[in-house]
């Protein structure tokens, strides 16, 4: 099952993966912001290294199953132009108790966003655009 | 031997082409090929040397040594979620 997607994220469909043991379920789902670093943002364009970021994905699942051996986590990640408030990221993990679905949740989309080899450009209002660097050092507070 | 170069997101743009054919000697290591991709583009030049990289896919050292077929690639900071 592909990790990547060009479709909308169908994160209602997400809600049914809990299985008849599972007694929690942890849903992140991240969203295109408006703004960035102080600055305005209208769309993102999400660039994938597609077959790496598949492989890199299926690698972290295999990490979670083996730190978090109770819970089952999916994970699914859009590629393309995006707008604000659109899903770009959805992140579902089951546990047959909380604790673990929330611990799995959170450590899947840490690595994601870690390793997966994707790429954001976002497009702000006056046409410019910029690629965003996650390890440039933090600008100053005006 | 030859290897697939490929590049992404701001190296592509930077480098104005998204993969190519490379040339390399026998026990060419992924730190000699972005020191020649850094002798073509001064903007290259500005990265952490060299920036993490993959061989067919997977994250490697940049010690590895490459191998006639490789899929290489460079990858900028990367920035998904």
């Amino acid at each position: 099952m592909p990790y990547l997607t060009s479709s909308p994220l169908d994160v209602a469909a997400l809600l049914s993966e809990a299985r008849s043991s599972d007694g929690g379920l942890c849903l992140f789902v991240g969203v295109v912001r408006d703004e960035n670093a102080g600055r305005k943002t209208v769309a993102i364009e999400y660039e994938a290294y597609g077959s790496m970021a598949e492989a890199e994905m299926a690698r972290i699942a295999e990490g979670l199953a083996r730190d978090f051996p109770t819970a089952r986590v999916s994970i699914k990640h859009r590629v393309g132009r995006l707008s604000v408030g659109e899903p770009s990221v959805a992140i579902v993990a089951v546990a047959p108790h909380r604790v673990e679905a929330f611990a799995a949740c959170r450590a899947a989309i840490d690595r994601v966003k870690a390793t997966v080899p994707i790429w954001k450009k976002e497009y702000h209002p006056d046409g410019s655009s910029d690629w965003v660097d996650p390890t440039a050092p933090a600008k100053e507070p005006a | 031997m030859r290897i697939r170069l490929l590049h992404f997101a701001s190296f592509r743009e930077t480098l104005g082409r998204d993969e190519e054919a490379r040339e390399v000697t026998e026990g060419t290591r992924v730190r000699d090929l972005w020191q020649a991709l850094g002798f073509e583009s001064a903007a290259l030049r500005r990265f952490p040397t060299p920036p993490p990289a993959a061989v067919n896919r997977e994250y490697v050292p940049p010690d590895t040594i490459l191998h006639d077929g490789d899929e290489v690639a460079f990858l900028p900071p990367v920035a998904g979620g």
